[in-house]
């Protein structure tokens, strides 16, 4: 006797009972209690045949191998710079990793990033005591400047991108800026002033309403209105 | 040295905009609310954008200082709450908070709002000393002029508890309030790079170099000033600056 007590794409508490019965399965940010599926987390419901996962609302950034984030130096040692990652561990990031120049024994390290900077980069390794590594090598990689940095909640940046990139397309043809997005919520855009605060504002829109549908028109709205 | 944060605002203030799409004297949405807390005599809650800060008064009957037997007195105090920034941490009150405090308290002292020698119950013996306490919320910028917003409104919505010459009773409130003939507003002016704004969000504190707040009352006359920030002013800095608070003043006033 297996019943589902929560609709698709509704939004749930932790402890909430999602279905009742073995006959459905917890997913990701779901767990079994007795015979309920319950949320773990505060989320969307997203039913998929007898799985129930949940799309976090909320929450700190948990770092992954391949992600690609924005990280922040904050200290430099002897073999490399150490990136805060916008979550509960810190990475570092190796000087054979952190520039494809070749760097003289005992030389100045800030001549490449400085305390403070923020970097792209792509996590290499995570492991299981959560050392992450990561590096700056590869396309649209390395020191960012000249643009701005916009902080949002990590949950969030999967609505920032959107299906195959559509939202974040959107945003960047109609303000003509250069936007990279790190998956720890950590956001930096470049262009013109007034383009790139429009970017900014849009952002903040999709941060506000992530999980309202019909999103997308929205935002495309808003920024045909603001950008004429 | 100026960051990456700081050029980048600089780009932004050299068109004549600010990060947040803002215009250099435009505020964020202010709203003031008065009688908030059922404990206190007066409170208020003002927000400035997504700053937020609370205020209260407390009203005590004390001995009068030896030199003013027949004059209450204002004692302001500011809390910044780990919970309203990252920057702020518990324990005893820090440079920032006392500089609030102070300030608040400077631009209500010197204006005269306030009649000390009504507040006196029975010279060399009571008088009314008016506490105030100002606690953060949420600290999105600006905390200076939304304290001393708050703490106006406070005064103003304060109602004197039943006093019978011996203690107070806290529970029944008289309908005799504080009298303010005349309405400080402290306005902040902040100075980046050459550009002067106002209503700083928590980056553009961050960018600035100096700052000046200026409380001043209806018809425009100076109360206070408070320089901070580590560089130094010029005259004419100082004199646009001042000009510009009292432009913003006038704005400001309309909320109350």
């Amino acid at each position: 006797m297996a019943k589902l007590l929560v609709k698709e794409r509704q939004v749930v508490v932790p402890g909430e009972e999602l279905a009742e019965g073995m006959e459905y399965l917890p997913g990701f940010g779901a767990y079994r209690m007795d015979d309920h599926v319950r949320a773990k987390r505060l989320g969307i419901v997203n039913i998929s045949g007898r799985a129930i996962k949940i799309i976090p609302l909320s929450g700190r950034y948990n770092p992954k191998t391949d992600d690609a984030i924005i990280g922040k130096v904050i200290d430099i040692t002897l073999n490399g710079w150490r990136i805060d990652t916008n979550s509960a561990y810190t990475s570092l990031l190796s000087l054979k990793d952190g520039t494809t120049e070749y760097v003289q024994k005992g030389a100045d390290l800030t001549r490449y990033y400085k305390i403070g900077d923020y970097v792209a980069v792509t996590i290499v390794n995570v492991t299981s005591q959560k050392l992450i590594d990561v590096s700056a090598k590869g396309p649209g990689l390395g020191k960012l400047s000249e643009g701005r940095i916009v902080r949002v909640n990590a949950s969030k940046v999967p609505r920032i991108i959107g299906k195959g990139g559509s939202m974040i397309s959107l945003i960047k043809e109609a303000t003509n800026c250069r936007i990279m997005v790190g998956q720890n919520g950590i956001i930096w855009i470049s262009g013109e002033p007034k383009k790139e605060s429009i970017a900014a504002q849009a952002i903040g829109l999709i941060e506000e309403k992530a999980h309202l549908s019909g999103l997308t028109d929205e935002i495309s709205r808003f920024l045909k209105e603001k950008v004429k | 040295m100026q960051n990456e944060m700081q050029k980048n605002m600089l780009k932004y203030l050299e068109a004549g905009l600010r990060r947040d799409g803002r215009k250099k004297d435009e505020w964020r949405r202010i709203s003031v609310e008065k009688g908030v807390s059922a404990n206190a005599e007066g409170s208020a809650r003002v927000k400035i954008g997504e700053t937020e800060v609370l205020v209260g008064v407390k009203m005590i009957v004390d001995k009068p200082y030896p030199d003013r037997p027949d004059e209450g007195t204002l004692m302001v105090g500011a809390e910044l709450l780990p919970m309203s920034s990252p920057d702020f941490e518990t324990g005893p009150p820090g440079i920032w908070a006392i500089e609030i405090a102070r300030v608040v308290d400077r631009g209500i002292r010197e204006s005269g709002a306030l009649d000390n020698k009504a507040l006196c119950i029975k010279a060399g013996e009571h008088v009314w000393i008016i506490s105030i306490d100002i606690v953060t919320i949420n600290d999105a910028g600006n905390l200076l002029d939304a304290s001393a917003l708050g703490t106006l409104a406070a005064i103003e919505d304060t109602r004197f508890p039943a006093f019978d010459g011996e203690a107070i009773d806290y529970k029944t409130k008289t309908d005799k309030r504080i009298k303010m003939n005349k309405h400080p507003i402290s306005v902040t002016v902040w100075k980046i790079g050459k550009h002067l704004l106002v209503d700083p969000t928590s980056d553009e504190e961050e960018a600035a170099e100096a700052r000046l707040t200026v409380a001043s009352i209806e018809d425009g006359k100076l109360c206070a000033m408070q320089k901070g920030g580590e560089e130094p002013l010029d005259m004419k800095d100082i004199q646009k600056m001042v000009d510009m608070a009292l432009e913003n003043a006038a704005k400001i006033r309309k909320n109350l």
